[in-house]
């Protein structure tokens, strides 16, 4: 175990409405076996102790998978690390002496809250519009009566894995929210109880996505380059295939 | 000290046979007309399983619902997190499971310390609540013939756990949020996130409403309704280190405790044995690693104390594999405190390993030699990334190095049959409330009990409630509103105005210390009474130093902190009380007054088979320990044994 260094850069913004800068702290002595998250509230511990605002940052489960945290670390959403949310970043990523960059998601759909801190409700109104499975409690049949084969429900799971973090929009020079939106049309494609709705669904969401102020897919694929929970383009692929196929079968 | 109780509780548990009693309930509650069921406001504080599944069925069912949870948005519920799956008594893999052993392993698991009728309920409608998930496209893992796969959790001798990947608690929750996104679609669910709940109001005698801070703005916002549910979850937090979210906390079940709702066996807290070990001062929390990789991981220490040598490089008959040792019936799979003890046992006789020498390992050599690496990566492939990001090591190649760690709290609110506390009108479903987990709770219980109750429970008890309780017309106006949101910025402005040299982190890891060392894994009379004097002081010293910049009328995590951290301090104490009280050891409490021979835990079941649940009395005086008295009819009490 080593101790770094560090020079941080860090987006202050008071309120949404507020103007906001970039704001360098030092910070010396940080182990190298912390988390990116912990080396954050070491430097909010710091600024306590001399009277100023600690940093407002999204952060919940610390272990990659409830989505919260989020981030910018040197221009990169999640930081340098493949498959790896920024709660899962360890600060033996870097080096000592390094300065480190650290913004809020930029999106027209994020609206920064404070801080680090943006809104993300957006994506939840997305999943509104359609990203289910229409069935009460309690009219469901017995659970083996629907065999899956087990590839459609591999491949439905990889596309399930998405934690909803927003990592691709902010990744995206165009803020698309494809990559969201094409892992929950995929999943629910893939599987038997997904097909009732399939041409609805996928209508919906993507009129909910354009609503919303995310914008298209030019295929840059930095979304799955930023994607912490490995959900691959080929769900893009798969949700243009639903859409053109909803549009031409359903009757407007 | 506590104040003993003359009366005791009524559960109001059905009368008949215990397979019968659910049934003849449903038969006898009362119905809200379908058209009638609009003119019904119901609040449901929480989004994760418990209150998803709640908030989505009662809208489902025609309810007006209005949601409150502290993140961004209700799928980052602590839930979300759950790794190794959920129980069920289908039976598929026809190895001789049913409704009567999932209840009985449930009961025993929890060394008879759980409502008997609630267990069996619990367990009658396991068998639903997959058939719901799968109705909704959760992708369950599945057999190459299409059909759903299972595998073993501790405690149990039958495969029965029902998982996704190492994702289960991820795969539960977005499939009860989709369903609770419909109904905000519909106009059914109100949504408000990044609210946290202060107080329950409380209108003669029956709760009608909360009061929230919207922790955007600041504001302190009023909720009115004929009923309110709490599904705030666990305080495993209290101990600071855990397995849980940042956000996991006490508030909401400490402000209904305040206003009269009882708090039952605080004291039953689950340390889990397979957790990666602390390693800094600076650990802000610890990390589960699933109690399924006990299926095919084996743990062991070197039979030397002085062990210097690496893992790979001690031989088999070097080797103390002890839980296969202690307990040849169960081996690995034993239930979780038993698996806690005992690593705690050989690490403090000088068997520990790495730095710390408090740490085990957790060895995968024999499955990948039997099975092949890629069998092991399609079944914990995320959990080992997720060790190796941590550890930076890997382990297909070295053991895992694991340590107990504070996971899940078996207390909570007290409740009856119907799930309803002590006070009409408030029901606690999930993790919140006492559950029927008794003084220890198995792996893959808890999603199984949090969707139980939201899908399949509540949805038929707060109906009865709505259908038979005289509910006159309450409004946000009415005083009890009015006084509960000054008492709630009063406090907010009072943690505010100590100004004080402490931070608000630096104190709850104190706070943490005193719990872990005192009130653990192994808790004694003389630890406990002190334990509670450094409580008190620092309670005060809170009172006193505590240093939360900014304002209450912004976004203020501090701030938020800081009034979670003021009631675990009020909290713990109580925890620390209902440990010292209870002069037995049983599942997760473990007095060292009280052990067999074998350094087992050993129950008194004469004077101690019940739950207590404690009844606030005033910020001075002493809480009231009342008891629901347990008895087990159809499993028979005796020294729980998994040799
Ligand atoms: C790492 C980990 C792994 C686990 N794995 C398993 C497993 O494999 N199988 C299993 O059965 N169990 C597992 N458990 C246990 C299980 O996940 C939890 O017990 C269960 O999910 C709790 O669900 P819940 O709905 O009661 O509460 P939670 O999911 O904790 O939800 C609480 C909700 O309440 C809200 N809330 C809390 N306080 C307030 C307030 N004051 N105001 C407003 N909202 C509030 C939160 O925002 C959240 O929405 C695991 C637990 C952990 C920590
Ligand atoms: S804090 Fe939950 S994913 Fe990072």
């Amino acid at each position: 175990m080593s101790e770094l260094n560090l020079t941080l850069k860090v987006w202050r913004q008071a309120a949404h409405d507020a103007e906001g800068e970039f704001k360098t702290y030092r910070l010396n002595g940080v182990s190298t076996e912390m988390s990116f998250l912990e080396m954050l509230d070491v430097l909010n511990e710091q600024l306590i102790a001399e009277n100023e605002e600690p940093v407002a940052f999204d952060h919940d489960c610390r272990e990659g998978i409830c989505g919260m945290c989020s981030l910018m670390i040197n221009g990169q959403a999640h930081g340098p690390d493949n498959e790896t949310t920024t709660c899962q970043l360890h600060m033996r990523r870097f080096r000592d002496g390094d300065t480190i960059v650290i913004e809020p998601w930029r999106a027209r759909a994020f609206p920064v809250v404070r801080d680090l801190v943006v809104d993300r409700s957006a994506l939840d109104r997305v999943i509104a519009a359609g990203g289910y499975v229409s069935v009460n409690c309690g009219s469901a049949q017995d659970a083996n009566a629907l065999p899956v084969p087990k590839q459609d429900a591999d491949k439905a799971m990889d596309a399930a894995a998405c934690i909803g973090c927003g990592a691709c929009v902010a990744a995206c020079k165009n803020a698309s929210a494809m990559l969201f939106v094409g892992a929950k049309v995929s999943q629910m494609a893939l599987l038997p109880q997904g097909k009732p709705e399939r041409t609805a669904r996928v209508l919906n969401m993507v009129a909910r996505m354009d609503a919303e102020g995310f914008g298209a897919c030019t295929n840059t694929a930095e979304c799955e380059a930023a994607c912490p929970a490995a959900i691959s383009l080929s769900n893009i692929a798969r949700l243009n295939r639903e859409y053109f196929k909803a549009v031409l079968t359903s009757p407007r | 000290m506590s104040v003993v109780a003359e009366s005791t509780l009524d559960a109001k548990v059905p009368s008949g046979p215990i397979e019968e009693k659910w049934e003849k309930h449903r038969f006898e509650m009362k119905l809200v007309a379908p058209n009638n069921k609009r003119k019904f406001d119901v609040i449901v504080v929480g989004t994760g399983l418990a209150g998803a599944s709640a908030a989505a069925s009662l809208a489902e069912l025609g309810y007006n619902v209005t949601s409150l949870c502290i993140q961004d948005s209700p799928r980052r519920a602590h839930s979300i997190a759950a790794q190794g799956g959920i129980n069920a008594a289908k039976n598929y893999p026809n190895d001789g499971d049913s409704v009567m052993r999932l209840f009985y392993d449930t009961v025993k698991g929890g060394d008879y310390r759980s409502r008997e009728a609630n267990v069996y309920r619990l367990a009658q409608v396991s068998g639903s609540i997959i058939d719901q998930c799968v109705a909704q496209g959760v992708p369950f893992a599945r057999e190459y013939g299409g059909l759903l796969a299972n595998r073993t959790f501790g405690g149990a001798q039958v495969s029965r756990t029902f998982y996704a990947r190492g994702q289960t608690g991820q795969q539960l929750l977005l499939g009860a949020y989709g369903s609770l996104m419909r109904q905000v679609e519909h106009g059914k669910v109100k949504m408000f996130p990044r609210r946290e709940m202060l107080d329950v109001v409380v209108v003669d005698g029956v709760a009608r409403g909360v009061v929230a801070r919207n922790l955007v703005t600041g504001e302190i916002e009023s909720y009115a309704a004929h009923a309110v549910l709490l599904c705030t979850g666990g305080y495993g937090n209290v101990y600071y280190l855990s397995t849980n979210a940042k956000g996991c906390n006490v508030t909401a079940a400490w402000r209904a405790y305040k206003r009269g709702a009882y708090f039952a066996n605080p004291c039953y807290t689950q340390i889990h044995p397979t957790c990666i070990p602390v390693s800094g001062d600076y650990q802000s929390k610890l990390t589960l690693m699933s109690e399924s990789l006990r299926n095919d991981g084996r743990v062991w220490v070197s039979k030397a104390a002085d062990e210097t040598r690496r893992p790979r490089d001690i031989p088999e008959e070097d080797r103390d594999y002890y839980l296969e040792r202690r307990y040849p019936a169960f081996g690995n799979m034993v239930p979780r405190d038993v698996a806690s003890r005992a690593a705690k046992e050989r690490c403090d006789a000088g068997y520990g390993v790495g730095t710390t020498g408090k740490a085990v390992y957790l060895d995968f050599k024999d499955a990948i030699a039997r099975d092949g690496e890629d069998v092991i990566r399609q079944k914990y492939g995320n959990l080992f990334h997720m060790y190796q990001k941590i550890t930076a090591e890997d382990p297909y190649h070295v053991p895992m190095r694991i340590y107990p760690a504070v996971h899940y709290t078996m207390g909570g609110l007290w409740v009856d049959y119907n799930l309803e506390s002590t006070i009409p009108g408030l029901f606690v479903l999930g993790e919140a409330n006492f559950s029927d987990h008794g003084a220890n709770r198995l792996g893959a219980s808890a999603l199984m009990q949090g969707l139980a109750d939201g899908y399949f429970v509540a949805p038929y008890t707060v109906g009865n409630h709505l259908a038979s309780v005289k509910l006159p017309r309450v409004t946000t106006h009415h005083p009890a509103f009015q006084e509960a949101v000054v008492d709630a910025r009063n406090r907010t402005e009072k943690i505010l105005g100590v100004n004080g040299d402490r931070s608000v982190d630096s104190i709850h890891r104190q706070l943490g210390h005193i719990m872990w060392n005192y009130c653990g894994m192994s808790r004694s009379a003389e630890g406990l009474k002190d334990a509670m004097e450094q409580i008190r002081s620092l309670r005060e010293e809170f009172w006193q130093r505590v240093k939360v910049l900014g304002t209450g009328e912004a976004l203020n995590q501090n701030l938020e902190y800081a009034g979670r951290l003021a009631d675990f301090l009020e909290f713990g104490e109580l925890l620390a009380t209902d440990a010292l009280e209870r002069n037995e050891s049983c599942g997760g409490h473990f007095r060292e007054e009280y052990q067999t021979a074998e350094n087992e835990a050993k129950r008194d079941d004469e004077n101690y088979c019940h739950v207590a649940a404690w009844q606030y009395n005033g910020e001075d005086a002493a809480p009231t320990r009342h008891i629901e008295p347990l008895t087990f009819e159809t499993v028979k009490l005796t020294q729980r044994s998994y040799k």
